[in-house]
């Protein structure tokens, strides 16, 4: 028992848990854009395939490192171009856009695969990006090397954190953006395009997506493997609710969802096959589950989320 | 640019539309056909002739269209009463479940009996897997989307745990697969040495049914009203929650007949990959038929045939099969904005 | 000083010609107007005459098909809402343009920096919309969520919003509907003190009284096009009724009351807050034969007490009692079996189904009983029967049974759900803002048939925030404020102004103690 307990205080723990943490983080700051714009994107889980695929084969093909986390961004915003096109001017269903979004990313990648890469069997690698540390922060006892001995995509997961927060309350453009998720109305009214506000959000929250699949291939991995991605999309709509919409909260979410997986791997290791190993693999789905249930009641979701809007009406 | 409704249900426009979104759906992927360097001609003809193109052909996609028009149905008839049921794929996997735990001996009965006990024991087993899901959305306020779908991912390792544990089958030579049905539990083949089978007649039967209910039944009624307009609906006296709770035993229960008919109809066993997402493209299929019970069937011997045909052609040209599931994508993507461009018309001032 | 008399007076918005169609509709046909400086004119025209369409053009929510504006001797390009701004306009709209969760001061600075800058200016902002707030009378908090504050404070808030702009034109679209007497006094004001500063005003109203206290000049429109314009003080409150309506203004009769039994009763009931407010605590009896009006501001009750009765809100303590009997469950189901005829308050949200045929939204109520089914199936024959005689007794302009409700006008929705509510002859009927919207015949219309149920010995509840209405119809009337109920007075007992201070909740105490 002591022993279970022991892991939460090892700093290799919490390495783990942030580098878990890390993909969740940009997938739910994307969706949560999307979402205080008013479009929920269910697309997010073909897009982090999408964007896993498209960063990992451009280094691949000999591309830079960050250039692939640039081509991921691209990939994500042009679905969530297609996602945002067909929801807000068209006002199609988010929902089934979305899950059509999800099956087309997914695909459009798995036949991209193919015939870029018709010849392997097993899937080539790249070289990662590489932990850096931190001068003096990395030092803080078990604090500092899970913080600050990561990758730089980690850090630009910390970044993507507050650059949200701060442009959502402290710029012109997040005020606008969050009014759009509140009362379209209210923006149109002071002279801003709803349409062009809410697919704009919706295109740089489906980057966000893409880099978070790109951090699988690119930084947690070195390699593509179909289904990779693995729920981790359902997962961050979920984060999104128990954060109620707050990026802040929703960072808490993520790191203490991930410490929560992380964990679940060290005690599968240590039970040592006494118990099935797919309990502990489902657990984080059920906490995710539980975790909807307890925020569900009090939650105060952006007012105009799933309404599409029409110019004029009210 | 601004949608306007249109004042009545123009023909020009549900005839054109939809075409046009099979028109778009074909280029689309006709371009994808050439950039893997093929002629996008041959590929599609491939195509229809290995869906359709003979007798065996045929009875692969009909075959193949059977656990689609379950999926489908149960989709339709979810989405019908705005229950949004992303999680099919749970429901037919624990449904096959249920099939082969009491299909593969537990249960001894002349098979007239045995195989409608089973069958509505898998339907049961559906129906209450989404019947959590639709509870945790009337009591709670938790959006069945996300549980439907993280569902899915908590089922498949349930079914992998039971695959390695309980319902492993001692001579499977360590494969994760289940002890094969009993002959009495298996249902016929339609045509002797086919593989078509009478899952295909149930699934027929079943689609008959469910339009039935929609048209004439006050419950059909009610799902309708609570779709369209929950709060009108409570406000007239439905029973609004009951009803979401009806429509997730009744979606759950048809997407469990898949797992049933896959099961005890094609495969005699359960393995992981029992189900290449069906559940999923139920959805797909849904949207194409408009949630209309009867089109369900249409639109899913149209689906399997392009998986179906799909697989053939990839055999013989040198384009790989996900091609079918680009298309399938597409297709969904085109025909839900043809049936907006259907009801609304565009006004670009 | 009456500066639209002063011939050198400039005029600042001018109109030409403004025609918008909607498929077949003529929303606005052929339409001219001017606007001089520091002048208000009055936009009347009853519901559905084409003002807010034409407001919508001009604010370039929508284009027209013909027609030139001109702002300040320029034109004006249409269909976009960021030129009408700078070019000086500012629009408070009927239903409030605010976003709930954010502050009244984000709410104003909205759009008013580049979206791309990385300064709010917030300090400043504050500083400015003090300035303004108490140079018009306007107070508000600027760091106050919108959702914590009172109608009255979201209209100050949308004025500011228009003139933190710089607005030189304001429009105001139905600004009374929803303020208490003294409120409209204050806006009244408010506009005296904008107008002195220069600013012009277009003032939309439907209520004559009003546009004759506050208006320059009145301009008319009447099923889409100008019926006339009128100085004010040279314009009677009849020759502007003829104007809007086309000809006499509808009047019910309405005799004297003979007040029965009591039928319906509420004892001590509190419920949950729904848009704004719950109930606290209260008591009121209807009694057969009368007309029971509930005034008050929107947000202090109404819509719980309607949702309550409905069935739809369930009672956290008290008891309802029907016909003398104490209710034991309440739900929809119930409320109609005990024989309450209900209308809602909102047509499209909750009292149709926009996207269901007429015979399948007049079936709705009574879908169960043996007339319409059998053994779980439905008898679409008897619906579609049912579905038109309820279009021939009401008068409902439709196609046939199998329409889609959507396309019906508000006016013909309103009368299919008169008809289902009044089915079987309801000796209890709740009426919740039931001409909210409608044309001045729609809504004689629904006035004869309320009267006439009340006349047949059934007991009403009109909950309207119109007062005149309730004044016109209600043998009795109670005001709600903050889910409680003042003490009920008789037809003409209180004067409009003694329902005023009640409506603000000045002697609620008062009439508590009195009903105890």
């Amino acid at each position: 028992m002591s022993e279970a307990l022991e892991i939460l205080f090892t700093a290799s723990f919490w390495v783990a848990a942030i580098r878990i943490a890390s993909p969740l983080i940009f997938a739910t700051m994307g969706e949560l854009i999307c979402e205080r714009a008013g479009v929920l994107n269910l697309g997010i889980e073909g897009i982090m395939v999408a964007g896993a695929f498209s960063g990992w084969f451009t280094v691949y093909m000999g591309g830079d490192l960050w250039t692939g986390v640039l081509v991921a961004a691209m990939t994500g915003a042009m679905f969530g171009l297609l996602h945002g096109f067909l929801t807000v001017p068209l006002g199609l269903s988010q929902h089934v856009t979305g899950i059509g979004v999800t099956l087309l990313a997914s695909s459009l990648t798995y036949f991209s695969y193919r015939i870029l890469l018709p010849e392997v069997t097993s899937p080539p690698k790249i070289e990662p990006f590489q932990p850096f540390a931190v001068p003096l922060l990395s030092d803080i006892p078990v604090l500092g090397p899970a913080l600050f001995n990561q990758t730089p995509l980690t850090y630009l997961a910390y970044f993507t954190v507050a650059a949200v927060a701060l442009v959502f309350y402290r710029t012109p453009l997040g005020v606008a953006v969050r009014a759009v998720g509140e009362n379209p109305a209210a923006v149109e009214a002071q002279g801003i395009s709803v349409t062009a506000l809410r697919i704009g959000a919706v295109m740089a929250g489906s980057a966000l997506m893409a880099i978070g699949g790109a951090f699988l291939t690119m930084s947690a991995f070195n390699s593509f493997f179909f289904e990779m991605i693995n729920g981790r999309g359902w997962i961050a709509i979920a984060l999104v609710v128990f954060g109620s919409w707050r990026p802040g909260k929703a960072l808490i979410g993520a790191i203490l969802f991930a410490a929560f997986d992380a964990y679940q791997v060290r005690l599968q290791q240590i039970t040592g096959g006494v118990i099935p190993y797919q309990i502990f693999l489902m657990m984080p789905f059920v906490l995710s589950i539980v975790a909807l249930v307890v925020v569900a009641r009090r939650a105060t979701y952006p007012k105009a989320l799933m309404i599409p809007y029409q110019k004029g009406e009210r | 640019m601004r949608l306007e409704p249109r004042p009545s249900s123009s023909m020009a426009a549900t005839l054109l539309w939809p075409a046009g979104a099979i028109l778009a759906t074909i280029l689309l992927s006709s371009l994808l056909v050439m950039i893997a360097g093929a002629s996008p001609f041959t590929v599609f003809w491939l195509v229809v002739k290995g869906a359709a193109g003979s007798q065996f052909a045929l009875l692969e996609t009909f075959t193949r269209a059977t656990p689609l028009i379950f999926t489908g149905l149960a989709v339709a008839v979810a989405f019908r009463a705005r229950l949004w049921n992303i999680g099919a794929e749970a429901q037919l996997y624990l449904g096959a479940v249920m099939t082969v735990v009491l299909g593969t001996g537990a249960v001894a009965l002349p098979s007239a009996g045995l195989i409608p006990v089973i069958m509505i024991a898998a339907m049961l087993t559906g129906a209450l897997t989404l019947l959590g899901p639709a509870i945790l959305k009337t009591r709670f306020g938790v959006d069945e989307v996300v549980t439907t779908l993280l569902l899915n991912f908590i089922v498949l390792l349930f079914v992998s745990m039971l695959l390695e544990g309980p319902l492993k089958d001692p001579t499977g030579m360590g494969w994760p697969q289940s002890k094969r049905m009993i002959a009495d539990a298996q249902l016929p083949r339609l045509i002797k040495g086919k593989r078509l089978h009478f899952g295909f007649v149930l699934a027929v039967v079943s689609a008959l049914i469910v339009w039935v209910i929609m048209k004439k039944t006050t419950l059909g009624y009610e799902m309708r009203a609570v779709g369209h307009n929950a709060e009108a609906a409570r406000f007239a006296g439905i029973p609004v929650n009951r009803v979401i709770a009806k429509t997730a035993l009744l979606s759950g229960g048809l997407a469990a007949l898949a797992g049933f008919s896959e099961v005890a109809g094609l495969k005699g066993n359960l393995t992981l990959d029992l189900s290449p997402g069906y559940g999923y493209t139920g959805i797909v299929v849904a949207m194409l038929a408009m949630l209309n019970p009867l089109g369900v069937i249409v639109a899913a011997i149209f689906v399997a045939g392009i998986f179906v045909g799909a697989d053939a052609m990839s055999r013989s040209a040198n384009v790989p099969s996900y091609i079918a599931q680009v298309m399938v994508a597409i297709s969904l993507l085109t025909m839900v904005a043809a049936i907006m461009l259907m009801r609304y018309r565009v006004r670009w001032r | 000083m009456d500066t639209a008399d002063l011939p050198e007076a400039e005029t600042v918005l001018r109109l030409t010609g403004i025609t918008k169609r909607f498929g077949a509709l003529v929303a606005n046909d052929h339409i001219s107007l001017a606007l001089k400086r520091g002048e208000v004119v009055a936009l009347l025209g009853e519901n559905g005459a084409g003002k807010t369409t034409l407001m919508n053009i001009l604010f370039g929510h929508y284009t027209a098909d013909e027609g030139q504006i001109e702002v300040f001797g320029k034109a004006l390009p249409s269909g976009d809402p960021n030129a009408a701004l700078a070019a000086g306009i500012g629009m408070v709209h009927q239903h409030f343009a605010l976003a709930d969760q954010m502050t009244a001061l984000e709410n104003i600075v909205l759009g008013t920096r580049p979206l791309w800058s990385f300064n709010l200016g917030k300090a400043q902002a504050r500083q400015r919309i003090t300035q303004l707030a108490s140079d018009y009378g306007l107070q508000v908090e600027p760091d106050r969520m919108i959702a914590e504050l009172s109608v009255g404070e979201r209209q100050r808030v949308e004025i500011l919003k228009a003139l933190y702009r710089e607005a030189r034109i304001l429009i105001l679209d139905e600004p009374t509907a929803v303020l208490t007497p003294m409120e409209t006094e204050a806006l009244f004001a408010t506009l005296k003190k904008l107008v002195a500063a220069g600013l012009s005003v277009i003032f939309i109203s439907h209520k004559l009284g009003e546009v004759q206290a506050v208006s320059d000049r009145v301009v008319v429109l009447r099923g889409g096009k100008l019926a006339g314009e009128r100085k004010t003080s040279e314009a009677t409150r009849r020759q502007l009724a003829e104007l809007m309506v086309g000809g006499q203004l509808p009047v019910n009769e309405i005799g004297p009351s003979t007040s029965r039994e009591i039928l319906f009763e509420l004892n001590n009931i509190s419920t949950r807050s729904v848009g704004g407010a719950g109930l606290n605590g209260v008591s009121m009896q209807l009694r057969g034969g009368e007309i029971t009006g509930l005034a008050g501001i929107s947000g202090n009750g109404q819509a719980a007490l309607a949702a309550l009765i409905a069935g739809t809100l369930e009672a956290r303590g008290g008891d309802i009692v029907v016909h003398g009997q104490k209710t034991v469950r309440w739900s929809p189901r119930a409320a109609l079996d005990c024989g309450i005829g209900r209308i809602p308050e909102d047509r499209h949200a909750t009292g149709m189904i926009g996207d269901m045929s007429v015979a399948e939204n007049v079936i709705s109520e009574a879908y169960r009983s043996p007339r319409f089914s059998r053994f779980g199936f439905l008898n679409w024959k008897a619906a579609a029967s049912f579905a038109s005689g309820i279009i021939k007794a009401y008068d409902v302009k439709c196609p046939s049974p199998e329409a889609r409700v959507r396309l019906l006008s508000g006016g013909n929705m309103q009368k299919l759900i008169l008809g289902r509510a009044l089915d079987g002859d309801p000796d209890i009927i709740i009426a919740s803002q039931p001409t909210r919207g409608l044309d001045v015949g729609a809504v004689a219309y629904v006035h004869a048939r309320l009267i006439e149920a009340r006349d047949r010995g059934a007991a009403v509840l009109l909950i309207s925030e119109d007062l005149d209405e309730i004044q016109t119809l209600s043998d009795r009337i109670a005001v709600i404020h903050r889910g409680q109920l003042s003490r009920p007075s008789a037809r003409g007992e209180l004067s409009v102004m003694e329902l005023g201070e009640l409506m603000a909740g000045h002697g609620t105490e008062a009439g508590a103690s009195h009903a105890a």
